[in-house]
């Protein structure tokens, strides 16, 4: 059962690298004939064992229909499946639990936003504000709900360097902004916005923001409360939890006022024809039966992360961060796309000569795992003129031998193809 | 799995220095394809003499197997009919997905591409360029005309 739920103090050793890669059984493997170097976290970050553990555990003792049986099955079920929501809570510093909405992702916590907060009452010219940095699940929802009603979406311009451009938003934000709609990290670039400087702001002007955490939740410490944010959004499978999971979070008074977003079971407390009472929060926006092994998992991830320490992480994945853009920046014909003085672990980057599918080829054959492609960023990558970059993005347990195999195979491939 | 079964002498010399590369003013027949996946785009463009294709070009961006099938594609069906284009369409295509185990003796050149079949990500690249040449040769009848697409 996952039922340990005592926040874990603070750790101090220093940081083993070579201990926390034991802890992940995926790490250790061979890919064609060279061990694997996993760097595409920023796509999906892998699992420690007590993760797949305590998913499987759940299956094979404890699995049963969450909130609606008496029996001992359905009891441990739901204990597990409300602690890990108790995990939620303390790892981002929410107030209470009814402000953690189990959905699917990043993707469906910010349609749930657009449909059930920024649809109601928005009229035709009123304006959603994000940046030019989005990734496309913080784009589409809301291009669908201008279709729909008539609204506007506006979008920050970036720097050179991949920053949001501070003094065009303050330009941009005005009466009819009814959201901002923030990346915290961008997926692309590994740009961190200052969102903090973004918020206060919006404050002035009455403007509620959501911010699209999934990139920034695995490499730092997340307090929203001090970010003063409305929503936030993240999913499990970037925080080596398990896909299908992630976690919206929004101020009680805000959800309170919502209505419903999906209609079934578990979201209500009685149906009748003659109508229907909604349930609390937070299970008012949860109807049908969830991914409870997903949310176990995930709630065991929290606790691994935790168990490390976040600024510990954070600490650690700069120094690699450092060290990869130095090694990297000794190629010729490479260039960093995404130069913000402030990043996490993600570099991304082109090759002169090379397109970033045949790099990707190439350091496949070499054991070394990177995304190419456009990233679901397609307005960045129009932004940097090119129709795709490679991006290493990097975990906690990645190493500096593993960045030096990334330098090795990518001066391999220019000197393949050019 | 070897990089030399994928990036041949052939498909790097073709990459580096693409074969009858730039548009065409006035073909008879052209088209455009486009793999979202990797943000390839590429137009084919061909000139035909009668039922023969006379010239092909091409033009856009693309990964070096993209590039390097585009322009080995330009040089093979010079001089052929649309007929045998389209032979030599479905004998590429056998290659790429290795349903037929030996490379077709008329292959020629393209016989380069034999080892892409062990890239499975990859057969979309070598392929756009034919799937693009055979909408150009042989249109949609009345329909939206959307560039053909790999993905």
């Amino acid at each position: 059962m996952n039922a340990a739920l005592e926040p874990t103090p603070a750790n101090t050793a220093p940081f083993d690298v070579e201990a926390i890669r034991a802890d992940f059984p995926i790490l250790h493997q061979e890919i064609n004939g060279k061990p694997l170097a996993y760097l595409d976290n920023a796509a999906s970050s892998q699992h420690p064992r007590v993760v797949i553990d305590s998913m499987s555990n759940y299956y094979e003792r404890d699995h049963a229909n969450v909130h609606r049986g008496v029996h001992t099955l359905s009891q441990r079920a739901t204990d597990a499946f409300e602690a890990a929501r108790e995990n939620v809570r303390r790892f981002i510093n929410a107030r209470s639990t009814k402000e953690i909405i189990f959905v699917r992702g990043t993707t469906e916590a910010i349609n749930l936003v657009a449909a059930s907060f920024a649809r109601p009452g928005i009229k035709p010219g009123d304006e959603i504000l994000i940046s030019w940095l989005e990734h496309h699940a913080n784009i589409v929802p809301w291009q669908l709900l201008a279709e729909q009603t008539g609204a506007v979406l506006k979008v920050i311009p970036i720097t050179p360097e991949g920053e949001v451009d501070f003094s065009a938003f303050e330009q941009l934000i005005g009466p009819r902004t009814r959201l901002l709609a923030l990346a915290h990290v961008s997926n692309a670039l590994g740009t961190i916005v200052p969102v903090e400087q973004f918020i206060a702001v919006a404050r002035k002007h009455g403007v509620p923001v959501l911010l699209d955490g999934a990139q920034a939740i695995p490499h730092s410490r997340i307090d929203v409360q001090a970010l003063g944010c409305d929503f936030y959004c993240f999913s499990g499978h970037k925080l080596c939890g398990p896909t299908g999971i992630g976690v919206l979070y929004g101020r009680e008074a805000i959800l309170d006022a919502m209505p419903p977003w999906q209609g079934g079971g578990d979201m209500i407390l009685s149906v009748s024809f003659k109508g229907t009472t909604y349930n609390q929060l937070p299970w008012k926006f949860e109807a049908g039966t969830p991914d409870i092994a997903g949310v176990i998992g995930l709630g065991t991830a929290i606790q691994y992360l935790e168990s490390i320490g976040m600024d510990r992480i954070a600490a650690y994945e700069h120094t690699l961060l450092e060290y990869a853009t130095a090694r990297l920046t000794t190629i010729p014909g490479l260039r960093i796309i995404g130069t913000a003085p402030r990043k996490a672990a993600v570099v991304s980057f082109a090759l002169e000569g090379i397109h970033p599918h045949d790099i990707g080829t190439i350091l496949d054959v070499e054991g070394v795992a990177i995304r190419t492609g456009h990233h679901c960023a397609m307005p960045v990558m129009e932004f940097y003129g090119v129709p795709a970059t490679a991006r290493a993005s990097f975990a906690f347990y990645n190493t500096r031998a593993e960045v030096d195999r990334l330098t090795d195979a990518l001066v391999k491939a220019r000197d393949y193809l050019t | 799995m070897d990089l030399k079964d994928l990036y041949r002498d052939v498909i790097v010399d073709h990459n580096r220095k693409p074969r009858n590369f730039g548009p065409m003013l006035s073909p008879d027949a052209h088209a455009d394809g486009h793999n979202p996946l990797c943000g390839d785009r590429l137009t084919i463009y061909v000139s035909l003499d009668g039922d023969t294709v006379k010239e092909a070009k091409f033009e856009g961006s693309g990964c070096a197997i993209s590039v390097a099938s585009a322009s080995l594609l330009t040089e093979a069906v010079k001089g052929k009919s649309v007929a045998e284009v389209d032979k030599l369409y479905g004998e590429v295509h056998e290659l790429l997905t290795r349903r037929d185990t030996v490379a077709a003796p008329g292959l020629g050149k393209l016989a380069a591409l034999s080892g892409v079949h062990e890239f499975p990500a990859r057969v979309k690249c070598a392929s756009l360029c034919w799937h693009t040449l055979n909408a150009a040769l042989h249109p949609p009848q009345a329909a939206v005309l959307a560039p053909t697409s790999t993905e």
